[in-house]
């Protein structure tokens, strides 16, 4: 058996009484308090994740540019100094490898915020690609990531304004961090990179700023609300870009990794989508659920804030369109669900709900 | 607010970690603290039908966490006399009140002899201290 690897904040999570589970190699808190209390803390007010799992490759040289755009589904010019861009990196059949944040740090320099589980894999795929004037390193082990969400975390965390998609350099408690304004809930918030070093100093600053502790528990209600694609889920090496509904982030006019394919697939139409849905009768969706119409469900789970099962699924393309209804087969019953646009949840419904 | 660890005195118990409140020849069954607590807050309760048979260590129900679905297995054999329709509307009773208003079903027994093989108090808890 393989030894659970921890992140530089495992004795904070210890103390505070997380529930920790094996997560892509790592021992990872789940829950704190609990999912739906956290959940809640996020789309209320402020919460605090630790995803020191999360693997950060750095890629420079004057040809960084040239090999990450041949790699990379989305339009690494659009990206200047400051910026940031959710993009894939695809293979040749247009699947997806990884789904990753890259952050341009210099002119000739690039971050790559990747998944955990495919730390190796993406290192590997972009070195054994690598050209001259480029160089790649994995410096994961000397980073620590923080993800502050919700809509008082600017407030709390004493943090200016700034476009989504965007970073900055910034003290967060006198602890240098690289600020992003990124992150996977749907909600407004930052993602704080910092030395390792300095992980559990940063962690105390975020919490005594009010910030609630979350676990991966309500990181994952809290995406798939938004549907936020989960790699290994609802996009693997298998799926391809286009189905996923990930076209916006695929720059089909420029050549990289398994643009033919993915042109292809948008020409002759998807045959199978990615579609978000709503149950009307109570159940909870689960991935690997099937969907009497053809396909199964990737994702699933109760939604915390409209309290129905709420879930991601390939479906036929034919009952992929909103509104269309689909049933999924919950254990050997039969359950009715309702295809919606995408997001499930949409922040401008706070109030209604709040209020409600 | 979730229930502090207990295991009463007086109920029956099973290794699934499931309660029975024995009553003449019907019986109260529901699930353990030890089980509440491991899946976390309930969000959903599968209820068998009323009128439906349940056997002795066999499913009869399911209860879902956010994250986990979990069976719920019978400690009894019996037939159903009635579902908890509060926990169907609010699952998260059982959280609150796991051997109180969380119980999951009632059933009339139809082998009663069966009692005796389920743990009382004492034996549950140093089952549960092995685990």
């Amino acid at each position: 058996m393989q030894t659970l690897q921890r992140t530089p904040l495992h004795a904070r999570h210890a103390a505070l009484g997380a529930r920790l589970v094996p997560f892509a190699g790592w021992e990872m808190p789940v829950q704190y308090e609990g999912v739906i209390a956290e959940h809640r803390a996020v789309r209320t007010d402020c919460g605090v994740f630790d995803v020191s799992h999360m693997g950060e490759l750095q890629v420079e040289g004057p040809r960084a540019h040239e090999l990450l755009q041949g790699l990379l589904s989305n339009d690494l010019d659009r990206v200047g100094v400051g910026d940031a861009q959710y993009t894939l990196l695809t293979n040749e059949r247009g699947g997806v490898v990884d789904d990753l944040v890259v952050y341009r740090l210099e002119p000739f320099r690039y971050l790559l915020i990747v998944n955990a589980s495919n730390r190796e894999t993406d290192f590997a795929w972009i070195k054994q690609r690598e050209v001259r004037g480029s160089d790649v390193r994995d410096t994961s082990e000397e980073c620590a990531l923080l993800a502050v969400q919700g809509p008082r975390t600017l407030e709390r965390l004493g943090l200016p304004p700034g476009k989504a998609f965007t970073w900055l350099e910034a003290e967060v408690g006198g602890i240098e961090c690289l600020v992003g304004r990124t992150g996977y809930t749907g909600e407004e918030g930052v993602e704080l990179l910092a030395p390792a070093d300095d992980a559990e100093r940063l962690w105390d600053t975020v919490l005594a700023a009010g910030a609630t502790p979350c676990g991966l528990g309500a990181r994952d209600t809290l995406r798939l609300e938004v549907c936020y694609p989960l790699h290994g889920n609802d996009i693997t090496p298998e799926t391809d870009a286009i189905s996923a509904g990930l076209g916006w982030a695929c720059a089909l006019g420029k050549n990289f990794t398994g643009v033919e394919e993915l042109r292809r697939v948008r020409e002759e139409g998807p045959r199978q989508k990615l579609a978000a849905f709503v149950m009307e009768e109570r159940a909870i969706p689960r991935a690997g659920m099937p969907v009497l119409e053809g396909g199964e469900v990737t994702s699933g789970t109760l939604s915390p804030t409209l309290d129905v099962g709420i879930g991601l699924g390939y479906v036929p393309s034919q009952h992929a369109a909103p509104d269309g209804s689909i049933t999924i087969d919950v254990r050997g019953r039969e359950r009715r669900a309702r295809v919606v646009r995408k997001p499930i949840y949409k922040r401008e419904e706070r109030e209604a709900i709040a209020g409600g | 607010m979730p229930a502090a660890e207990s295991y009463p005195d007086g109920l029956k118990y099973h290794r699934e970690h499931d309660w029975a409140r024995i009553e003449g020849d019907e019986a109260t069954l529901g699930i353990t603290w030890f089980a509440v607590d491991a899946l976390g807050e309930l969000v959903h309760y599968e209820p068998p039908r009323e009128g439906a048979t349940i056997a002795k260590d066999s499913p009869y129900g399911e209860v879902e966490s956010v994250k986990a679905v979990s069976d719920v297995v019978a400690p009894l054999s019996g037939e159903v006399v009635e579902v908890n329709a509060t926990v169907v509307e609010a699952p998260e009773t059982v959280n609150d009140d796991p051997y109180g208003e969380g119980w999951l079903i009632r059933i009339r027994l139809t082998e009663p002899t069966e009692v005796d093989d389920l743990l009382d108090v004492e034996a549950y808890r140093s089952f549960l201290g092995e685990q």
